[in-house]
């Protein structure tokens, strides 16, 4: 009998202890761990990925130049993002606009604070990522023309008054949160709001020299091709991590990702295989990435046949941005950072307002499933941080000009290369 | 003496080297160039942005041998560089002065 008893109390125990670890602020170590994992992948986007993918696409002579600018963007967006960026974005609301400066340096977070099941440390160096590789983002558009210095204060400036504004609005409990705008993983955040401050960059740069008369052959395709295969790999932390959790959501956000990328990449390539008679590995590459921006902002919240179409969509929409649009207005996105990353990003925030399934996460109804309002929530959720991003670089531009006294390399430095006359350094030795 | 100046295609060289050795061709130097002539450059399309390759790669052989073996020699290369397309190159012959063998300082006709 006794030993019966001890079974049951066992039995019991073992019970409560289950229920404590689902409870709200309780450490979950798979939830955790899989974070841990998800932040280092998130990490290699940046300086691997990005700088790859850009630096293959510039030419032979500015492809040190995109490695260096990218690596200071991301040095400059980790310090920052510990010193006073967190807060700003995720400290205490003040008036749904931005965060208290509770949390400068990280006071007040210890081994023990928790967000959710995972430690705060965790989600700070998450989101940390998330910074970084938005303000590196920008750079494609600008790539081959400015200068160093400019580079590293509009770094600075932009990551502080225009990053961690519409972070703090969407995820740190700002008003376009409140308004039940979904933003899974960085739609408006990370993809529109780079994008569109790299074409307001580009405008202010102006075009490249020889932009339209001179060939600007890519240094190398292939490193440009391998940067996206890493974007690739890390995005799955980038999605599925933005679930916080390793849970269903997460697996879907993970499914989900893969299938519009694979469908962006042939979509691209199709379309161009028709248009311009080849199909370049370049416009695979390019492919996969605009699949992979447009279902950012849905991840977590559209099922498998929704990101089909939406992996479709992004793929033809990119291939017209960049080859057709871009050529029609005139401006000089050298690398497409807008034509990408800003247009697919918006396919992406108005497709969530189509596609979200209650059936992935619960209370997320687009319009085919019975909810025409998300859509409009969504478009007002585009049309704010479109307006908030170019006026707010506008605004950061002007302040980088004036500190640096001009955001422009010489005529003769950007002739000669920028390697080679700012870094003293070459990327290939092949004589 | 004369100097045969040869611009092939580079996919060639191996073919012309073989067939000038069977005819007691000694030596010859070889230079990697770029140009173009009736063939024209090719493009190439990077995100819809068209470029003009003008300037292709091509071979240029420089033989100086004496004048009795130019007819053979010149005849010997254009058949083996030929494939009956356009850019298959040109053939050059020049007079050539002089010569000097470095090792020995040997001139005329017994440098070569």
């Amino acid at each position: 009998m006794k030993s019966k008893y001890i079974i049951l109390i066992a039995f019991f125990s073992l019970l409560f202890a289950a229920s404590a670890f689902a409870g709200e602020d309780t450490l979950n170590s798979g939830d955790t761990a899989w974070m841990i994992v998800a932040t280092a992948l998130v990490m290699m986007m940046t300086p691997a990925g990005l700088a790859m993918f850009y630096g293959g696409m510039s030419r032979y002579k500015n492809h040190l130049n995109t490695y260096a600018m990218i690596f200071v963007s991301y040095c400059l967006a980790s310090i920052i993002w510990v010193v006073y960026g967190y807060t700003l974005a995720f400290g205490p609301d003040k008036g749904g606009m931005i965060g208290g400066l509770d949390n400068l340096l990280l006071n007040g977070i210890t081994t023990g604070s928790l967000s959710g099941t995972i430690p705060t440390f965790v989600f700070v160096l998450f989101q940390m990522t998330f910074a970084g590789i938005t303000v590196a983002l920008v750079l494609g558009s600008v790539v081959d023309r400015m200068k160093f210095s400019s580079w590293v204060v509009f770094t600075v400036l932009w990551i502080t008054f225009i990053y961690c504004p519409v972070a703090h609005w969407v995820w740190g409990g700002g008003w376009m949160g409140s308004m039940g705008a979904l933003d899974f993983a960085g739609g408006n955040v990370v993809h529109i709001n780079a994008g569109v401050a790299g074409l307001v960059l580009s405008l202010f740069l102006g075009k490249r020299i020889g932009y339209g008369r001179e060939s600007m052959f890519p240094s190398s395709v292939s490193l440009t091709a391998l940067g996206a295969a890493l974007l690739w790999f890390g995005w799955f932390g980038f999605n599925a991590g933005s679930q916080l959790a390793a849970d269903g959501v997460a697996a879907s956000a993970f499914l989900v990702t893969n299938t519009s990328a694979a469908m962006g990449a042939l979509s691209w390539m199709f379309a161009e295989w028709i248009v311009s008679k080849k199909p370049t590995v370049l416009g695979i590459a390019s492919g996969v990435v605009a699949g992979l921006v447009a279902i950012t902002p849905a991840a977590g919240f559209v099922n498998l046949q929704a990101s089909l179409i939406i992996g479709l969509v992004a793929g033809v929409f990119g291939f017209y941005s960049v080859t057709i649009l871009k050529h029609k207005l005139g401006y000089d996105d050298s690398l497409d950072a807008f034509g990408v990353h800003g247009m697919c990003g918006i396919w992406g925030a108005l497709a969530t307002g189509l596609f979200a399934s209650p059936a992935i996460t619960e209370g997320a109804r687009g319009l085919f499933y019975g909810n025409p309002g998300q859509l409009w929530v969504q478009f007002v959720s585009v049309i704010a941080t479109i307006v908030f991003s170019a006026i707010g670089t506008v605004i950061v531009v002007l302040i980088t000009k004036f500190i640096t006294g001009g955001l422009r390399v010489e005529k003769e430095i950007e002739i000669e290369g920028l390697d080679n006359s700012i870094h003293g350094e070459r990327a290939f030795e092949i004589d | 003496m004369k100097k045969i100046e040869a611009i092939i295609k580079p996919f060639k060289l191996d073919d012309v080297k073989e067939a000038l050795n069977e005819i007691g061709i000694q030596g010859m130097t070889i230079t990697e160039v770029k140009g173009y002539g009736r063939q024209k450059g090719h493009k190439e399309i990077y995100r819809g942005a068209e470029y003009v390759v003008d300037f292709i790669p091509k071979i240029k052989i420089e033989i100086v041998l004496a004048a009795d073996m130019v007819d053979k020699t010149v005849t010997t290369i254009q058949e083996a560089a030929n494939t009956g397309k356009l850019g298959d190159g040109k053939i050059f012959v020049t007079p050539v002065e002089s010569a000097v063998r470095v090792r020995t300082g040997e001139k005329g006709k017994d440098a070569i």
